[in-house]
């Protein structure tokens, strides 16, 4: 008996068995949708689904309260299955003010739950979110199933006498709509209950109480009301064995410069100035000082990546980070780490661009940027990971390449990427990759620019070295002496050298992989956050028999060295991109391969269903 | 030091020529930036550093070839952005003495926002601005510190624009050691760098240099050695204002201005004088000397200002050291498990809580 209510929390209706949803959570910035949000993946997670999130922040912190443009949501796919996505449309919308139903609603599946807050349907607020009815009581929502529930109200009732203002007590209303998401889909309330406590018991140990109190409030007005006649249950994914933490992408980010640092034996330094969504990494990295990170907020992406070379220069782990507008102020010092051949990592967590565009949404747009986006002949090694856990691994790679070739290396992640979560397996330390850093001391024979052989990577000579005092800088450098030289043939000996020395790297990366069979009629080949949608949509087309592979590129330049052989097993190539179309540039330009481009530049991830269609056309 | 060369603690005391790279002096015959090359590198053995130890960090422009002909370690930028440079490298290696060498045109236009903000956060560099007054390197447009109504090679009307006071914004900045100096008095140019190189944080030392290629003669008016006393005046710690052959004239405050005495003259005396005291943290009395411009003034050099302040490398390091204390050196394997864990065993049950 006791078991059971371990088990299963409520008690008066068996849950159905469920295999995947997809719930959103959206109301007013100001709601505190977020760690709504957040809170049920935690759970989720923790109770052994598989689980993918898509948080969607608007671009104002706060706009008017009640305004269309204030509307936040969060978005997440839990499953008993491997799921790879955040879901293509909810099953469930929680609707916290008629302006988030406004936005949300029509992505929301046809007889999907809609649970709205009574209370925000006020002439006021339909008026904001531009209503001229009440669709609460004009029929226009009857295609769902539709649950009214006085979120506000019930709150307030439930923490009469609290002792707390009012707008305090009206704060707690995003846990009471969590508790009732809670009982519908048969969550325990402990992991909540235990960050309310940790979270609030600083601040203030009455809101930590008010807060759990609207969350019980939540769950036992679902339980006795039984407003919503069933209830799911989404069993345990089969998960490969191993110990896990929820991640999202930029805190792995974060994790993984701080590890690759560790493996490496010198200290990290971050260089950067705020933007959206790189912020994090900047937040996340200023906490572990005592790793010797050493932080800088500069006064501008541009002093932050000078400072970045320059500890590089001084021995350290030279790290900048930032997002597109912040990527083409840093071009010209990129550059001269490109010709003094530094290590330097570059992080550009991308976003909807041109120019300001959409800071908080997704994009791929900056792939050719980062690719070609500076004066003159500038190559560059671009690693981008493929899904938030896997930022960890190639923050890894990116110090790994950036070190022993002496180059600087673009970590290109995404809105997508750092904002979404996933379950993570948290990696043995005696299993991560080795960086081995060889500054050059022996006086004997040196010159700032003799190559190695293997790798034509130059030596890095610290300051600080006796005997090794020499010059650099970004006028074109003599072969071996690196005196400075204008000499028309050592230039284009220079500029072949560079090219070379990047090209080279991909003697030293992992070959691709393809996702199913290497040959057959279609393969799906993409890169960064769009992983999971891909390979989602190929994964359903395998079940039903298709020929069609994926294969996803965590090394942009140099690719992977089988990626010609991998082209050429298939009949069609299609490359889908959240940009117009910038991996089949240069995919087209270096194999001939006529590919199909297939893109979308929404600010938004691929549905899943999306790709399945436009790899049906090829069938 | 010891008579046979070495020093007390046994390291070989370095020459001149040690600091002297192989490189070829490529600078138009004549430049004033000869003169600064050489007090450095006169200088260089006096300080006891080890030459590895000595960083060389420049922009662009005339000025910043400089790196190139001391053979210490040199880094050669871009245009305005040394400073950017030389932070991290003071955050990764606090233990460098870093020389940062810039001009007119790229500490105080494309550089404007990183001199500023490497003088307010008091990194422990030595800025040398080579002020011409000009663009050199890109022949002889005019920069953020030529006269207004200059005639050159952009402006062939005259410049429109109001020159910036390099001493100003470097107390706007909040900047610990203020000096100037200028490229035809190796005597007081040396003196001034010694005292920038002894200095704890940003020194910035603004250094006149003439451009006798596209500006020549700028400073020419108070500079030349006929008139440079009475159009002069050496500010000295806890002495008053005084200048001119006859050692007669005087800077006295009427209110917050300065105006020109003459010593004896309507009852004046040496105790009306505006006194010069370097360690005030008070910006008033840099902005006031800062203000003294020819023709109006005797144009101040020496140290207008030299203050404690911890440097942003060390407040740092501190920070660090102090995590660690509080924290303990970072465990990486902590970190990777930390928050909320769960593990999924090889019969696929899942147990929680780990932390
Ligand atoms: C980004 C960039 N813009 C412009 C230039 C061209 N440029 C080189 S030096 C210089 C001006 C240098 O003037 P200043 O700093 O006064 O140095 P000087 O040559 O007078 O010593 C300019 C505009 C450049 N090298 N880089
Ligand atoms: S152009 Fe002027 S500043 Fe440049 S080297 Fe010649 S004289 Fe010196
Ligand atoms: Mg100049």
């Amino acid at each position: 008996m006791s078991d059971l209510e371990l088990e299963s929390p409520s008690t008066h209706l068996p849950p159905e068995e469920v295999e995947t949803v997809t719930i959103r959570f959206a109301g007013d910035s100001g709601d505190g949708m977020q760690v709504t949000g957040s809170q049920f993946t935690a759970t989720s997670a923790i109770i052994g689904n598989d689980i993918s999130t898509l948080p969607d922040f608007p671009a104002e912190i706060r706009a008017p309260a009640g305004s269309l443009p204030g509307v936040s949501g969060y978005q997440l796919n839990f499953s008993s299955r491997d799921i790879r996505t955040p879901g293509d449309e909810p099953n469930v919308l929680v609707a916290m003010n008629p302006a988030a139903l406004k936005t949300n609603i029509k992505d929301l599946e046809p007889g999907g739950i809609l649970v709205v807050n009574t209370d925000e349907f006020v002439a006021g607020n339909l008026k904001k979110a531009g209503y001229a009815t009440n669709p609460l009581e004009d029929g226009s929502l009857a295609g769902y199933r539709l649950f009214k529930v006085a979120i506000t109200s019930n709150t307030l009732k439930a923490l009469e006498g609290s002792g707390l203002p009012h707008k305090q007590v009206e704060r707690c209303k995003n846990f009471y709509s969590l508790g009732l998401m809670y009982w519908l889909y048969d969550r325990p309330m402990e992991q909540t209950i235990k960050w309310i406590d940790e979270k609030f018991a600083v601040r203030s140990k009455e809101i930590a109480e008010a807060n759990k109190v609207a969350l019980k409030a939540g769950f036992n007005f679902a339980d006795t009301t039984e407003l919503f006649t069933s209830h799911y249950h989404v069993a345990k994914a089969k998960i490969k064995p191993g110990k896990y933490r929820n991640i999202m992408g930029n805190e792995a980010t974060a994790l993984g410069f701080i590890a690759a640092s560790h493996v490496a034996g010198r200290p990290l330094f971050y260089g950067s100035y705020p933007i959206t969504p790189a912020s994090d990494i900047l937040h996340e990295l200023s906490k572990h000082k005592n790793f010797g990170v050493r932080t800088f907020q500069a006064e501008d992406e541009i002093a932050a990546v000078g400072a970045a070379i320059g500890a590089s220069y001084a021995g350290q782990i030279g790290i900048t980070g930032t997002s597109g507008p912040g990527v083409a102020l840093k071009s010209e010092f990129i550059n001269l780490a490109v010709m003094t051949e530094l290590p330097l990592v570059i992080i550009n967590v991308q976003r909807g661009g041109p120019s300001t565009g959409l800071p908080t949404k997704t994009e791929q747009a900056d792939l050719l940027q980062c690719m070609y986006g500076r004066n003159g002949e500038s190559p560059v090694a671009i690693v981008a990971p493929a899904t938030p856990g896997d930022c960890f691994n190639m923050a890894i790679e990116a110090v790994r390449i950036a070190t022993k070739y002496m180059v600087p290396t673009f970590f290109l992640s995404d809105g997508y990427l750092a904002n979404g979560s996933e379950p993570w397996e948290i990696p043995a330390i005696a299993d991560l990759p080795k960086i081995s850093i060889n500054f050059r001391t022996e006086t004997e024979g040196f010159f700032p620019y003799s190559r190695d052989e293997e790798t034509l990577s130059r030596p890095w000579a610290i300051p600080g070295t006796p005997g090794l005092e020499h010059r650099i800088g970004g006028i074109e450098k003599q072969h071996i002496t690196g005196n400075v030289n204008y000499d028309p043939d050592n230039h284009d000996f220079m500029c072949r050298l560079r090219a070379e020395k990047v090209e080279r790297i991909a003697n030293d990366i992992p070959p691709l992989e393809v996702f199913g069979q290497a040959t057959g009629k279609v393969l799906v080949l993409g890169w960064g956050g769009t992983h999971g949608a891909i390979t989602t949509a190929v994964e359903q087309m395998q079940e039903q028999g298709h020929a069609v592979s994926s294969a996803h590129l965590r090394y942009l330049n140099p690719f992977p060295k089988n990626l010609g052989e991998v082209l050429k097993g298939f009949e069609t190539v299609i490359i889908p991109e959240l940009n117009l179309g910038q991996l089949s540039v240069m995919v087209r330009a270096k194999y001939l391969v006529d590919a199909v481009s297939f893109t979308q530049v929404k600010g938004k991830p691929f549905k899943v269903s999306t790709l399945v269609n436009k790899i049906k056309e090829y069938l | 030091m010891s008579e046979n060369g070495h020093t007390t603690n046994g390291a070989v005391k370095l020459t001149r020529k040690d600091f002297t790279s192989d490189q070829e002096v490529r600078w138009c015959p004549g430049c004033g930036d000869y003169s600064i090359l050489a007090q450095v590198q006169r200088l260089m053995p006096e300080l006891g550093i080890p030459k590895e130890k000595i960083v060389f960090i420049s922009g662009i422009g005339c000025s910043s070839r400089f790196p190139y002909y001391m053979n210490t370690y040199g880094f050669h930028t871009i245009h305005g952005r040394a400073p950017a440079i030389a932070s991290g490298v003071k955050i990764a290696n606090p233990d460098l003495q870093v020389w940062v060498v810039t001009g007119d045109g790229d500490a105080l236009s494309i550089g404007g926002n990183h001199f500023m903000h490497a003088l307010r956060r008091n990194f422990d560099l030595k800025i040398l601005l080579f002020n011409n007054r000009i663009y050199g390197l890109t022949k002889g447009q005019y920069s953020p510190t030529s006269e207004f109504g200059k005639i050159n090679k952009s402006a062939p009307m005259g410049v429109i624009d109001q020159p910036i006071n390099p001493l100003y914004l470097a107390f706007a900045s909040r900047a610990t050691f203020v000096a100037r100096s200028i490229d035809i008095d190796p005597k007081h140019l040396s003196a001034t760098l010694e005292r920038a190189a002894a200095h704890k944080g940003s020194a910035f030392v603004e250094i006149y240099q003439n451009c006798n290629i596209f500006n020549d003669g700028a400073f020419k008016g108070f500079s030349e050695r006929e008139v440079r006393e009475d159009r002069v005046i050496q500010i000295e710690h806890g002495k008053p204002l005084i200048f001119g052959k006859d050692k007669n004239k005087g800077i006295r405050l009427n209110g917050l201005k300065p105006e020109v005495v003459t010593i004896g003259e309507n009852g004046i005396t040496e105790s009306d004088l505006l006194m010069h005291d370097e360690y005030s943290t008070d910006p008033l009395l840099g902005f006031i000397l800062g203000r003294m411009e020819f023709p109006e003034f005797p144009v101040p050099m020496g140290v207008f200002r030299s203050i404690e302040r911890p440097s942003y490398e060390n407040l740092l390091t501190e920070q660090v050291d102090r995590a660690v204390a509080n924290k303990g050196a970072g465990d990486l394997e902590k970190l990777l498990h930390s928050g909320e864990t769960w593990v999924i065993g090889d019969d696929g049950e899942q147990t929680n809580g780990h932390h």
